[in-house]
Formats: C-alpha cells, sequence, structure tokens
C-alpha cells in the first residue's frame, strides 16, 4: 500500500516535468563560453570587446535555429576546446569523465568485499 | 600485493609530479592555432564601400591571400602597417584588409596616412565576420592558400620575422 | 628601517626554528619525561619575534613606506587606513608571512597544550612543524620577502587592486589560514606519531579539537570567500569552480572525512588509517592547493602575478613533504584486522569517507586535469561548472539521504525498526517537491531529487530533534549542522530553479519590459571620488505584479592607480530574493549594457553555511566542557 502510494506520488511530480521544454538559453550559452582574453571569466561575466562580440555572433546563431551543442561546436571549431567550459566526452577527455566515477565504484567495491570477507564470522 | 599498491602509489606521485614541473615551464597564452590546417568553409567579407559580399570564389583565384584585421584605433595595427606595404610589393600575394569595428571616416584617415597595401578592402562593422576566422583580438593576420585553407595564423603585429615566413612560404 | 628590522626578524626566526629543531632532539637523549625549559622560552620568543615581524610589514603599509618591494606594488597614499592594513595580507609576499605566522603559533601552542602528553610524541610534532616553518622562511627570505627594499625610494605606490578593497576580502585570508594552515599541526602531529609509533587513542585525543578548530575556520573562509565573490565580483554567483575556490574547498573534504573517522575512532576503535592517511592528506593538499594557485600554472581570475621559480620551490617543497609522508606511513603503519558489521553506524561513516573521498577526486581531477593534457598531448582544455555539477550533483542526492539515516543507525548493530519512519519521510519530502512544482513552476529531474532528498534530510533531522527532546541526550551539534546542510542545498536549489536573469542594451530614458517587471534607466551622472571617479546609472526596477519600485545604482568606477575599470554592482539584498545589477559601457556608443538578476534565498544561502560551522563551534564548546 504505502509502496503504490510512493509511486504514485513520484509519477505526479515526474508528470508535471513535461512543462519544461528545452529552449535555447543565451545566457546559459554565455556562462558556457571562456573570455579567451580575460582572466579566467565566462563571456557572461565579461565585458571585453571580444565577448560582446561573441554575445553577437551567438545571438545570430540562436536566430538561425542552432542547438546549444551546435553552438558550442561551432566556437570550438573556431577557437579550440579551451573556448567551451564544459570538456566534451572525446578521447582527450575521456579520463576526466570516467576517473571520478571508476574511483568511485573501485570504492564501492573495495567496502562491499571487504564486507563479504567478514561475512561468515558475524552471527 | 600491498607492495604492488605502494610501488603503483609511487608511480603515480612521481608521474604526477612530473607533471606539474613540465607544466611550470609552459607558456600560458593561449593560442588559436586550432584552425590551422584547416579549410574556410565560406568566406562571407562585405566590400568596404558597396553593399556587396566578396565571397570564397574570389579569392580562388589568388595563389596566396594574406586576410589582416585591422583598425584606426588600434596602436599596434600602425606598428605593423609598414610590414604590410612591405608585403603588398609582393608578386604571389594578395591583401585582404577587414577593417574591425571601426568608422569610415577615421579608416580612411589611417590608410591616407599610411598608406593603403590592401588589394580587397572588406569591413566588420560589428565584429561578427572575425570569429569565422577564429580571431580574438587584433591585429590578427590569416595566410591561406588557393584553396583556402589556413597556412599560418598571426596573432598580434606582424614583425620582421613574421614578413621572412610569409615570403618563405610564397615563393 | 622597516626593511631591517623585519629581516632581522626573519632570519631570527629562522635561527630559533632550527634551534628548536636541534634543542629537541637532544632533549630525547636526556633522560625525564619533560620537556627541557627552554624550548618553551624559545618557541615563545619564536612566536613573539614573527608577530613583531608580521606588525613591521602592516607598520610599512600604514606610513606607506615605499621602499619596501611589497608596499610599493600593492598600496598608495590615498588608499583607506583600513585597507592599507588589511593589504598587508593581500598580496603573495605578504600572505606567506600570514602563513608562517600560524605554522608558528599552532606550533607554540600545541607544545603549551598537549603537557600531558609523552616527550617523544611532542618533539617530534615540534621537530617536524618547525621544519615546516623553517621551509617557508627560506621561501619567504630567499623568492618572496616583504621585506625586500628598492631604491630609489619612489613617491607613490602602484596602488592595490580596486576589487581587494571589500571588508570580506579583508577577513578571508585570516580565515581560511587557520583552517588549511593550521591543518599543519596535525600533519607534524601524525607524521610524529609514526615516528614514535604512538598509542593510537592518545593521538586522536591530542588532535581531535585541532581538527574541529580548523574545520570550523576553514569553512568560514570559504563562506566569506563567496560572499565577497557575490558581492565584489559583478556576476551573481558565488562559485565558479575556479582553480582557487577548488584550492580551498580540496582540504576541507579531507577535513571533514577526518573529523567523521575521529568520531569512529573515538567510540569504536576503528578507521585509524584513515585518521592518519587524512591527517596527512589534508596539509598535503592545502600546500598542492597553494601550488596550483601561485605558480601560475593555471589561469584563474583570482591568481595571483606568478613566478615560475616560485611555482618550483613550491613543488620541490611539497615532493618533499609528501614523499616523506608517504614513506612514513608505508614504513611505520601497522595493520589491523578487524570486522564491521554492515549495518551500523560505522559503515555510514566508512560511507561519508567514501562520497567524500568521490568528492575529493572529482575537484582534485577537474583543476588539474587541464595542466595534464597540456602537458601531454599539447592540447588546451577548460574544465568549468558544467562538468563539476554533471558529475557532482546528482551524487549528492544520494549523500544526503545518507546523511540523514547515517547517524540514527546504532553503532555495531542496528536493528532496522525505523524503517517505516523513513519511508513515511519520504513521501513527506516527495509531497513537499510536489506542492512546489504545483504552486510554482516545474524544473527538471536532476532538481527534483535534489529539493527531495534536501528535504528529506531536513525533516529527518527534525523528527530526530523532537524526539531526543525526550531523551535529553540530545546531539545538538550534529543535528544542526546536519539539517543546516540539508538547507544549504535546499536553498541552492531553488536559487537555481527561481533565479531570472536578464540581458539588455539600453539607452539613457529608455524602459524594458519582462514577466513581470520592468528596467528603466533614469539617470546617469559622474561623481568623482578620492582614488576614482564613478559613471553612476540610476535605474528603475518596477515590480508589475505590486506596483513596488526599487532603485538600484550600479557604477562603473575608473581607478587611477593602477588604471582599472571596475563595475560595482547594484545589490539589493531582501529576505526572500536579491535584486542584482550590472552595468558596462559599450564602446563606441551611447547604449549601455545592463544585467539585471532576480536571486532569491541569497541571504539564506549565507545564513545556512554558517549554521553547519555553528554546529562545529558548539561541539568545540562541548569537548572543552567535557574536559
Amino acid at each position: 500500500m504505502k509502496f503504490k502510494l510512493t509511486l504514485i506520488i513520484l509519477l505526479l511530480n515526474f508528470n508535471l516535468l513535461s512543462g519544461s521544454e528545452k529552449t535555447v538559453d543565451q545566457n546559459t550559452i554565455h556562462k558556457n563560453l571562456r573570455c579567451l582574453v580575460c582572466q579566467g571569466q565566462s563571456i557572461a561575466d565579461s565585458n571585453s570587446d571580444f565577448a560582446q562580440t561573441i554575445k553577437l555572433v551567438v545571438k545570430d546563431l540562436i536566430k538561425d535555429g542552432k542547438t546549444e551543442d551546435e553552438i558550442y561546436s561551432f566556437m570550438a571549431d573556431k577557437y579550440g576546446d579551451w573556448i567551451v567550459y564544459n570538456p566534451s566526452f572525446n578521447k582527450t577527455s575521456f579520463l576526466l569523465w570516467s576517473l571520478p566515477y571508476i574511483v568511485f565504484l573501485v570504492g564501492g567495491f573495495i567496502i562491499f568485499t571487504f564486507f563479504r570477507k567478514n561475512k561468515p564470522n558475524q552471527r | 600485493m600491498q607492495n604492488i599498491i605502494k610501488i603503483l602509489i609511487s608511480i603515480i606521485f612521481l608521474f604526477v609530479i612530473g607533471v606539474f614541473f613540465i607544466g611550470l615551464n609552459k607558456d600560458t597564452n593561449y593560442n588559436t592555432n586550432s584552425l590551422v590546417g584547416k579549410k574556410i568553409p565560406n568566406i562571407s567579407l562585405e566590400y568596404f564601400d558597396e553593399n556587396k559580399f566578396y565571397k570564397k570564389n574570389d579569392f580562388k583565384k589568388n595563389n596566396y591571400t594574406l586576410i589582416n584585421f585591422w583598425a584606426s584605433w588600434c596602436a599596434p595595427c600602425r606598428i605593423e602597417h609598414p610590414v604590410l606595404i612591405q608585403l603588398s610589393k609582393e608578386k604571389n600575394l594578395k591583401l585582404v584588409g577587414v577593417n574591425f569595428k571601426d568608422k569610415k571616416k577615421q579608416a580612411n584617415k589611417f590608410l591616407d596616412d599610411l598608406g593603403d597595401p590592401y588589394d580587397f578592402l572588406t569591413k566588420d562593422e560589428q565584429g561578427k565576420y572575425s570569429v569565422n576566422f577564429g580571431v580574438y583580438g587584433i591585429p590578427e593576420s590569416i595566410l591561406i592558400n588557393k584553396d583556402l585553407t589556413i597556412l599560418k595564423k598571426f596573432v598580434g603585429p606582424l614583425s620582421a620575422e613574421d614578413f621572412n615566413s610569409i615570403v618563405a612560404i610564397i615563393n | 628601517m622597516l626593511s631591517n628590522l623585519g629581516n632581522f626578524l626573519l632570519l631570527s626566526n629562522v635561527f630559533l626554528s632550527l634551534a628548536i629543531i636541534h634543542s629537541s632532539l637532544r632533549c630525547l637523549k636526556l633522560t625525564g619525561k619533560l620537556i627541557p625549559k627552554i624550548i618553551y622560552q624559545i618557541s615563545t620568543l619564536q612566536s613573539t619575534l614573527i608577530i613583531i615581524c608580521f606588525f613591521t610589514l602592516v607598520a610599512g603599509f600604514i606610513v606607506s613606506d615605499f621602499s619596501l618591494i611589497t608596499v610599493y606594488q600593492n598600496s598608495h597614499t590615498l588608499k583607506p587606513l583600513f585597507y592599507k592594513i588589511t593589504g598587508t595580507w593581500g598580496n603573495h609576499e605578504g600572505s606567506l608571512l600570514l602563513w608562517v605566522i600560524i605554522l608558528t603559533i599552532f606550533s607554540f601552542l600545541f607544545l603549551v597544550i598537549t603537557k600531558n602528553h609523552p616527550k617523544e610524541f611532542r618533539v617530534f610534532t615540534l621537530v617536524i612543524q618547525n621544519i615546516l616553518i623553517v621551509g617557508f622562511l627560506f621561501f619567504i627570505l630567499f623568492n618572496s620577502n616583504p621585506f625586500s627594499v628598492l631604491s630609489p625610494i619612489p613617491n607613490e605606490g602602484l596602488g592595490l587592486n580596486p576589487i581587494l578593497q571589500d571588508p570580506a576580502l579583508a577577513i578571508h585570508p585570516p580565515l581560511l589560514y587557520i583552517g588549511f594552515v593550521g591543518s599543519s599541526i596535525y600533519f607534524s602531529a601524525a607524521m610524529a606519531s609514526l615516528i614514535t609509533n604512538y598509542s593510537q587513542t592518545s593521538f586522536v585525543y591530542s588532535i581531535k579539537n585541532w581538527v574541529l578548530i580548523s574545520w570550523c575556520f576553514q569553512s568560514l573562509g570559504i563562506l566569506v570567500g563567496s560572499i565577497w565573490a557575490y558581492y565584489e565580483l559583478g556576476w551573481g554567483g558565488f562559485w565558479f569552480w575556479d582553480p582557487v575556490e577548488n584550492a580551498s574547498l580540496l582540504p576541507w573534504f579531507a577535513m571533514t572525512a577526518l573529523f567523521h573517522s575521529l568520531i569512529v575512532f573515538e567510540k569504536r576503535g576503528l578507521f585509524y588509517f584513515w585518521v592518519i592517511t587524512l591527517c596527512l592528506l589534508t596539509f598535503i593538499l592545502s600546500v598542492t592547493g597553494t601550488f596550483l594557485v601561485r605558480s601560475g600554472i593555471l589561469n584563474s581570475v583570482h591568481t595571483f602575478a606568478s613566478d615560475p621559480a616560485r611555482g618550483i620551490y613550491i613543488l620541490l617543497f611539497l615532493t618533499l613533504m609528501t614523499f616523506s609522508s608517504i614513506f612514513l606511513l608505508f614504513r611505520k603503519y601497522k595493520k589491523k584486522n578487524y570486522n564491521l558489521n554492515p549495518n551500523s553506524k560505522e559503515t555510514f561513516i566508512l560511507v561519508n569517507n567514501w562520497f567524500m573521498m568521490f568528492y575529493l577526486i572529482t575537484v582534485l581531477l577537474g583543476t588539474v586535469y587541464p595542466i595534464f593534457t597540456d602537458v601531454l598531448t599539447t592540447k588546451k582544455i577548460s574544465v568549468g561548472p558544467p562538468f563539476y555539477n554533471t558529475v557532482i550533483i546528482p551524487v549528492v542526492v544520494i549523500f544526503l539521504m545518507m546523511m540523514a539515516i547515517g547517524p540514527k543507525v546504532k553503532w555495531i548493530k542496528e536493528r532496522f525498526e525505523n524503517l517505516k519512519s523513513y519511508l513515511f519521510i519520504l513521501i513527506g519530502s516527495i509531497l513537499i517537491n510536489f506542492l512546489i512544482i504545483f504552486l510554482f513552476k516545474s524544473y527538471s529531474i536532476l532538481l527534483n531529487l535534489i529539493i527531495i532528498s534536501a528535504f528529506f534530510l531536513i525533516i529527518s533531522s527534525s523528527i530526530d530533534a523532537l524526539k531526543s527532546f525526550r531523551n535529553s541526550k540530545i546531539n545538538f551539534p550534529r543535528i544542526i549542522s546536519h539539517a543546516s546542510f540539508g538547507f544549504l542545498v535546499l536553498f541552492i536549489g531553488l536559487n537555481d530553479i527561481f533565479s531570472i536573469e536578464k540581458d539588455y542594451n539600453i539607452k539613457l530614458g529608455e524602459k524594458k519590459s519582462f514577466y513581470n517587471y520592468s528596467i528603466k534607466l533614469q539617470n546617469l551622472k559622474v561623481e568623482s571620488f578620492l582614488n576614482y571617479k564613478a559613471v553612476i546609472g540610476e535605474l528603475e526596477i518596477s515590480n508589475t505584479k505590486n506596483n513596488k519600485k526599487n532603485i538600484l545604482k550600479p557604477e562603473i568606477r575608473i581607478y587611477e592607480n593602477p588604471q582599472t575599470l571596475t563595475y560595482e554592482a547594484a545589490i539589493k539584498t531582501g529576505f526572500l530574493k536579491d535584486y542584482y545589477l550590472t552595468m558596462s559601457n559599450i564602446d563606441r556608443s551611447d547604449y549601455y549594457n545592463i544585467k539585471f538578476q532576480k536571486k532569491p534565498l541569497m541571504i539564506w544561502i549565507w545564513i545556512s553555511v554558517i549554521m553547519v560551522v555553528f554546529g562545529g563551534f558548539l561541539r568545540l564548546f562541548q569537548n572543552a566542557k567535557h574536559n
């Protein structure tokens, strides 16, 4: 009974999620692009000339109907991967994305086997 | 098993220190050489004086083209200008000037004062076209060949060294 | 004159530290359980002299003695007095002096407080700590001396960066240093414990409060840094996963895992390996962070000016420190076998440590990965907020639930009677989340999960508190800290969901409307101040729903020395939300770029962190009373 109740409420929550569509938000994109002439700032935070130019270009690309990912590839294509803050998953960065989870799983595995090993002694 | 872990940790430790040490001596300035070797898909540069656009076919006729981004308000552009004047005398090379975020009057005065080395003069009033070439500051110059492949990118004012390397490439 | 005094004091401290090392090792050969009085005296002198040395530098800043290079580079006669003083540690050389003071004072305090512990342990702690002090003093003397002189003496200084003239930033380094520099003392104590095969219980007892103190201050330091970033840097965020921010977070993860491990050790005598390793790891991470930030190897908005020689020295120091601690650990640690029941509180703390290590590795990896790709493949990649958010946030969901359940599980073995109540709490959390969606708006699945698990933790802790009132055996510190952490995550989540951000190019007199707000650039004026000129915009924000009007005045400031342009955000902090406005000029145009943000619950985010730390201080107070 409780299980069913939980399930229903969970479903209620997720039903309403359909409300949020994925529109291309220029602010999100600006935050994800690095200002190349600044020290560690994104296009969103920078007022430099370069940042202003990029903002214009992003606006045009959005108007052309490009998706967020297409805009990132465009920028990375012209300026190199360094301009995008979200490292794409490729052979250079796959260690970055996978190592944390590998470590997590290895840690979990170690804990698990630790208990497994000692199980016969438990009463 | 214990010893394997110890050896592994020691190796990782040494590796990390090594990388940090090498990393210290690396130059932190970024260069956008990612475009070198790639072809420019679509050139579209607006005529300086008219409402027309140069398209890529206009540049395919040239053996080599140097696209130079400049502006009248940019001090280093003044410094590199003599190099451009010299380059304009080269036979195998055509010069394209892209006047970046500038006003016509000042741009014309700049060229009147210092000389006009450009075979083609274009403008990029909002700076948007420059993004297609991976330009992030001026002056910047891009050397392309007949197939519109980017051969070299020069960030910052052209030096005498740059002049020599360009001449070497086009001959 | 100040320079001579400063250098003399630094040099004296080198000799004093060497004297301490020498006489401490000598006294080991003596019979007798007490440390000779002379060592106390040298230590007192050492602390006194380094404090005087520090104040000598402060004096240099106050009187604007530009013969000192550091004062010249970082100060100006027109700087307000308060910022002249705090400018002492707002630069590389001065902050290193702060490092040494804390190392020295902690060394002295440890000597004095641990009177009941055996000589060998105290001696070796003193020796290792003083080796660290000498290391840093050498670094200061040979590379980063704040008392280096300039000749001829300039008339005016180069000025302190105006963004650094902020009260929050003034206390940020001292707080943070008591945190991660303070962790040096339990690093040294851990080394000493390994060298002398010290009793595990006594060792834990000796460092317990030091760990707690450093954790509290580290947390406060990070909080103040975020507050500064929010109010000063003008982008409306408070955490950017910038290398400098990450550098302060790494030791924090280790400290958190450490004091939880101490709890297990005290109750059950287990996890000693965690304790020793984390004691060593915390300070190692602190020095690693210092290396990453000061060597110039990484590109960051907070970096001090860089110098490769600096980097090489710190790297060498770090290598020696890490190598000797790993060596000692391998050599001296004796493994003890023990059994653990999976249904026990110890297991949950083990799980906590496991999660902390995950966060640590993720943040460390994200921070240093670009260095590795640059060196090994010459490709430069950026690792920014999207990476950290994507990897860490899903894990936090589970982590919050563990935080709720763990503390209530019994030591040794648990009988799962309260499974039912957890289910009820879960349903309650889901219902509240549903209510938020229903009343306001829907949001991503991930945020749903975060909100639900945050409420799970909050409700669990609250029920726990209510239940304990009957028992009168309330573990207040834990309840307050855990619940506040839940609130922190909740408020950050809600802030993310309900923030509005709008960017406009606007001319004087123009008005823009969006959602239920409208902004009008009413006025623009230029004013001159002591050391800058400001273009002040007057913007009226009208809430069209309730007709409330707010006037915000963002500024564009032009400083003279050095010539810098800064953008001062206009922030109206409210009980439920902040309005955040920045204005910047657009080159060669009469338009101004206005960025308007509505940021809900900001002040509650700060309050939550303060409450988490409050729990820590409460625990410290309880420990003190207990003794």
